[in-house]
């Protein structure tokens, strides 16, 4: 069965363990950067992205999350997540794990008024999957080897590249576990 | 006379609008209004370009409390201190015009902040904002949501303006966090439509005494309600006064079914930890921060204490040389009137 961890310094992270375990893998809450080597891919959950920051400085967490990238393990990232993943951010110097090549606006819908759910479809994923956006960012710029998997009303909310996934809305906070699933086969096909 | 003048009026209306519209549109209110919300639905849904756009669902209300989980939200009552809060992790700020603290010693009627220090606030930071409306203050609560704030708190820490009834916040697009001591308080502002819950403690007091029996008292409850028949939930329903599908849903559930936070007179580092102990999924830092000797330093400590709260060492690190928190009051010396916690119901 394969480990999956999911970053546990803030935000959605018993959500994300629910959908991991209800599509049959095992899920690991990390807290620390040594747990990193125990696990198959590692998912990064919403939540405030400046917050996750400091504590991934404040514990030591950045190069074992780079090194992870680098050495091929599938990483996922929702919402905040997208943005710790992304090598440029819209209006800020300097990237977070910076792994991924796109670049990202912040809070780029508007503030949690403007927060939405829509239908999306997600290519190789799902028709109609119902995405919820809380001051979400956006893809602005997809570098040529990653695959848009979808957009809302242009604009590119979910992308792949090779083993880093990417989306600006939250899959866990519904019970649809398709993306989940599509996560835990790409994890499968980097351990073969 | 007075018959002339309505027919010049009548007269100058049938040149402006078809008599049949206006006719029609007076003689039926009902579909009057039907009309202009969908002719305002249509608007808002071409702004978007997409008719499969909801927004201010349960989904998206609840969904941005549960992003905020494991996470400390600091009162904050100017852009400079927001930004020390953001700078030192905080998950959201609340933007006040005093400090609970401040609020106690200065008396008199405390009401929703100067929207202009909400505004500093919110220009100052990207972390989400929150700011208090006062219980039952539908104006304040259409204010703060007409300004944009993320989330509003009908909060007991203002003077309420009704002492009867809550917000109807299923109303709003903005989401709302409210107060609770135990279940039955939970339950009626979930079944109002708050989408995240704070247990009240006793605001400004430093006192981490009520927050503890309040976490407790509901969480206690909750353990209840789930082992309990089901034969015995209208019964719990009525002594709680409780909506009865509610009670259902949670103990189906196992928890509440929205995020609920500590709050109330968390003045130490240990003590947003020892919230978190108790089942709580993050913690509101009112007056502990910025009543504090080095609020920079303190913040940080709170924050870090919240994340690794079961790791006493660090805790032990991180509560070293803070300086000394703010002064705290023995609940006991408050008069009953004093007790914000007995506001709302």
């Amino acid at each position: 069965m394969v480990k999956v961890g999911v970053l546990a310094l803030q935000g959605a992270v018993r959500e994300h363990i629910q959908a991991i375990e209800a599509c049959g893998a095992e899920a690991v809450i990390i807290k620390k950067n040594e747990q990193l080597e125990e696990i198959d891919g590692l998912v990064i959950p919403g939540g405030e992205s400046t917050a996750i920051r400091r504590l991934i400085d404040k514990y030591n967490f950045m190069e074992g999350l780079k090194s992870f990238a680098q050495n091929g393990k599938p990483m996922f990232g929702t919402c905040a997540g997208l943005i710790l993943l992304a090598k440029n951010l819209v209006g800020d110097d300097e990237p977070h794990i910076g792994v991924m090549d796109v670049t990202v606006e912040r809070n780029s819908f508007g503030r949690q008024r403007e927060s939405f759910e829509a239908n999306l479809d997600i290519a190789g994923i799902a028709d109609d999957f119902n995405a919820v956006f809380i001051r979400a960012p956006h893809i602005v710029q997809a570098g040529e080897n990653v695959e848009v998997l979808a957009k809302h009303n242009e604009r590119i909310v979910m992308a792949r590249e090779g083993n880093l996934l990417g989306c600006s809305f939250h899959p866990e906070l519904t019970d649809d576990y398709r993306i989940t699933a599509y996560f835990i086969n790409m994890i499968k096909e980097s351990i073969v | 006379m007075t018959g002339a003048l309505f027919y010049c009026l009548f007269s100058l209306g049938k040149k402006l609008i078809p008599i049949d519209l206006v006719d029609f549109l007076s003689k039926n209110d009902e579909l009057r209004k039907k009309t202009k919300d969908r002719f305002l639905l249509q608007a808002k849904n071409s702004r978007r370009g997409d008719r499969n756009v909801k927004t201010g669902t349960d989904h998206v209300k609840r969904g941005m409390a549960e992003m905020q989980k494991g996470g400390v939200i600091m009162d904050v009552v100017n852009a400079e201190q927001a930004r020390i809060a953001e700078e030192a992790g905080a998950v959201a700020v609340m933007a006040l015009e005093r400090v609970p603290s401040d609020i106690r010693a200065a008396g008199g009627v405390a009401r929703m902040a100067d929207p202009r220090i909400v505004e500093q606030v919110m220009n100052a930071v990207s972390i989400p904002v929150m700011a208090k409306a006062r219980i039952g203050h539908i104006v304040e609560a259409r204010v703060l949501e007409a300004m944009g704030v993320d989330y509003i708190d009908e909060s007991e820490v203002l003077t309420p303006a009704d002492e009867e009834f809550h917000l109807n916040k299923r109303d709003y697009t903005v989401p709302f966090v409210c107060g609770c001591r135990d279940l039955g308080e939970a339950a009626r502002r979930i079944g109002e439509g708050a989408s995240m819950l704070r247990t009240k403690g006793e605001p400004g007091t430093g006192n981490i005494v009520e927050a503890v029996r309040h976490i407790r008292k509901v969480n206690a409850q909750v353990r209840k309600l789930v082992h309990m028949s089901e034969d015995e939930v209208m019964t719990e329903a009525k002594l709680l006064g409780a909506p009865y599908e509610l009670l259902l849903e949670i103990k189906r559930l196992g928890r509440l079914p929205v995020v609920n936070f500590a709050a109330g007179g968390v003045a130490t580092p240990a003590d947003a930890a020892l919230m978190m102990e108790l089942g709580a999924d993050g913690v509101f830092v009112g007056s502990g921060i910025f009543k504090s000797e080095n609020p920079a330093k303190f913040a940080r400590a709170i924050v870090e204490a919240t994340t690794h709260y079961q790791d006493y060492k660090l805790i032990a690190e991180l509560s070293k040389e803070l300086g000394t928190p703010m002064k705290g009051i023995e609940i006991s010396a408050l008069a009953p009137e004093a007790r914000m916690q007995e506001r709302g119901w």
